[in-house]
């Protein structure tokens, strides 16, 4: 058996006197699809905080590839290869694709205290490269987020995650507010991960779309695991009778 | 074609240079000549630099997504306190640098406080607002203190040489606008601060540390409008502690006129300029074509409203222009 890529021992986190999440222990090996399924309040998006490091666990372990870590900000989930994609999407619409898919991480020509003069040509070629390898087509690196539609938007999120070598996808409710075209151009995506050798985390309230596109289903309800199963074991009867 | 016509609707700045083109060829028949003549753009060229420093630092805060009502009286405080220690037998230089720090400590609470508490930034700086001018009233007794007679103003505001077009002023106004043009546009804290006024949210799931982005922000303004005050204290010879008032709000309209975006994410060092100069134009020009003083602050009101429709309606327009990939 491989080393999972994430395992997560005995997690537990409470919000002022909220039990959010309760003893939650979940293993994912590397190419996995996962689908993460749950009613609101469930315990869903806070086990991703913690897998993003926007929060910290209370009690218990996160390890990647066999290694325990310590994720105190999204930037050391980054550098560990967990990266996050949100329902309201994470990119600014007001800066172009280049800038975007460097943001927090621009390669430097020169630097003095990790400030310095971006290396703009690069990042304008590497973008390029990273929009084609999702195969995404878009007119131009310069071209304003803001005018790409929902889809290419979270298109342009995915090729950022992969550009950067991310191990692990975690995709937060990257459907919502999408069209039914865009929806499945995210599912596509999505689908994709595996082919490039990437673990993905999906979280939806959709069924239809987590069935779609994930090799596994975890269920959660009350801060705890409810439902761990392939997803050929199992129907969306099965897990919607569970929540 | 349709290229040149999106990038030229994108750049707010550019049509607020072409107006100002406009302007000066109305004025300059109005005047008779008078305003592009060599002694009245001397004049214009010596108060330029200390409201565009100002409009710069508010355009910079504004872009990564707060507001600066302070800087009016940071930029008389600063000169007052410079004066009151310069009085207490400190040299001129430690008597800069201590006045400077004393904006940067304003700007970092301005920050601080407005980030700590969730409160909106207007609020936090009207409340400076206040607490500035006071402490420049008290630090001065009432009386403005005296400059001592020697200081280095070969270096801030003379001519740069005799008979020159511009004051030295206009140099560091100059040296400053370039660097932080070029900090907003070529280096990575230009894309952070950029990214957290465009999307705070986004900008922080990315990593960046986007409190301390609002507060870098928040002391360069501040510090840019107490260096201005500084100008200006020079210029004039004495610090009034009445100095600035009012300069907060023509420096948010400069920002605007220029195509900041009040919410954030949007706005070019070179648009804060465009506006400062529309406003400098329309002030000097109303003066020299004999119209009634009184009008100038109903044209900026004009200027400021017709400002964000015409960049609103600019944007539109360019969305609908789809330009075909050219790679």
């Amino acid at each position: 058996m491989t080393t999972p890529v994430i395992e997560c021992r005995n997690l537990q986190k409470w919000y002022s006197g909220v039990h959010a999440l309760k003893n939650v222990n979940l293993t994912i090996h590397p190419g996995e699809t996962v689908g993460l399924v749950g009613d609101n309040g469930a315990g869903k998006s806070t086990l991703i905080k913690i897998l993003s490091g926007v929060h910290h666990q209370d009690s218990g372990e996160v390890l990647i590839e066999g290694r325990k870590v310590d994720l105190r900000s999204p930037k050391d989930a980054m550098r560990h290869g967990l990266e996050t994609i949100y329902q309201y999407n994470s990119m600014v619409p007001t800066m172009s694709i280049a800038r975007n898919l460097f943001i927090g991480r621009e390669p430097l020509k020169w630097s003095v205290f990790g400030f310095g003069l971006m290396d703009q040509k690069r990042m304008r070629a590497e973008s390029v490269q990273a929009i084609a390898d999702v195969d995404l087509h878009l007119r131009s690196p310069d071209a304003l987020v803001g005018e790409l539609s929902g889809g290419q938007r979270q298109g342009v999120a995915i090729a950022r995650a992969m550009h950067f070598k991310s191990k692990v996808l975690i995709l937060d409710e990257p459907t919502n507010h999408l069209s039914v075209k865009e929806t499945d151009k995210v599912i596509g995506f999505v689908r994709g991960l595996k082919a490039q050798g990437l673990t993905g985390i999906f979280i939806s309230h959709n069924m239809q779309h987590v069935f779609q596109s994930c090799d596994r289903i975890v269920a959660m309800a009350r801060g705890e695991i409810v439902f761990d199963k392939p997803t050929a074991a199992t129907s969306i009867d099965e897990v919607h009778a569970l929540l | 074609m349709k290229r040149f016509l999106k990038i030229y609707l994108d750049k707010p700045e550019l049509a607020g240079l072409a107006l100002l083109i406009v302007l000066l060829a109305v004025f300059q028949v109005k005047s008779n000549g008078v305003l592009l003549s060599f002694e009245n753009v001397r004049g214009v060229m010596g108060l330029l630099p200390e409201m565009a420093l100002v409009a710069i630092g508010v355009t910079i805060l504004m872009i990564c997504g707060e507001f600066d009502l302070s800087v009016g009286s940071v930029f008389a405080l600063m000169p007052m306190s410079m004066a009151v220690i310069l009085n207490s037998g400190v040299p001129f230089t430690a008597a800069v640098l201590l006045g400077l720090a004393i904006c940067a400590v304003i700007g970092f609470v301005n920050g601080y406080v407005t980030l700590q508490f969730s409160i909106p930034s207007f609020i936090t700086t009207l409340g400076m607002l206040f607490i500035a001018r006071s402490l420049t009233i008290v630090i001065s007794g009432g009386f403005p203190p005296l400059l001592p007679s020697d200081l280095p103003t070969w270096l801030f505001t003379d001519y740069i040489w005799q008979g020159a077009l511009f004051r030295m002023s206009f140099v560091w106004f100059v040296g400053i606008a370039v660097l932080a043009a070029a900090l907003l546009s070529l280096t990575n804290f230009g894309n952070w601060i950029r990214a957290t006024g465009g999307f705070n949210e986004a900008a922080a799931s990315m990593g960046i540390p986007v409190k301390r982005v609002k507060i870098i922000c928040f002391m360069l303004c501040s510090v840019l409008a107490g260096f201005a005050g500084l100008l200006q204290v020079l210029r004039l010879g004495s610090p009034l502690p009445s100095i600035g008032e009012g300069l907060e709000l023509q420096a948010v309209a400069a920002a605007v006129i220029g195509g900041t975006a009040l919410a954030g994410g949007i706005g070019t060092v070179f648009g804060a300029i465009i506006g400062t100069l529309l406003i400098r134009t329309i002030d000097n020009g109303l003066v020299l074509s004999r119209v009634d003083a009184n009008w100038f602050k109903f044209a900026i009101g004009v200027l400021t409203m017709f400002a964000v429709i015409a960049n609103a309606w600019m944007g539109k327009m360019s969305r609908k222009i789809k330009v075909e990939a050219h790679k």
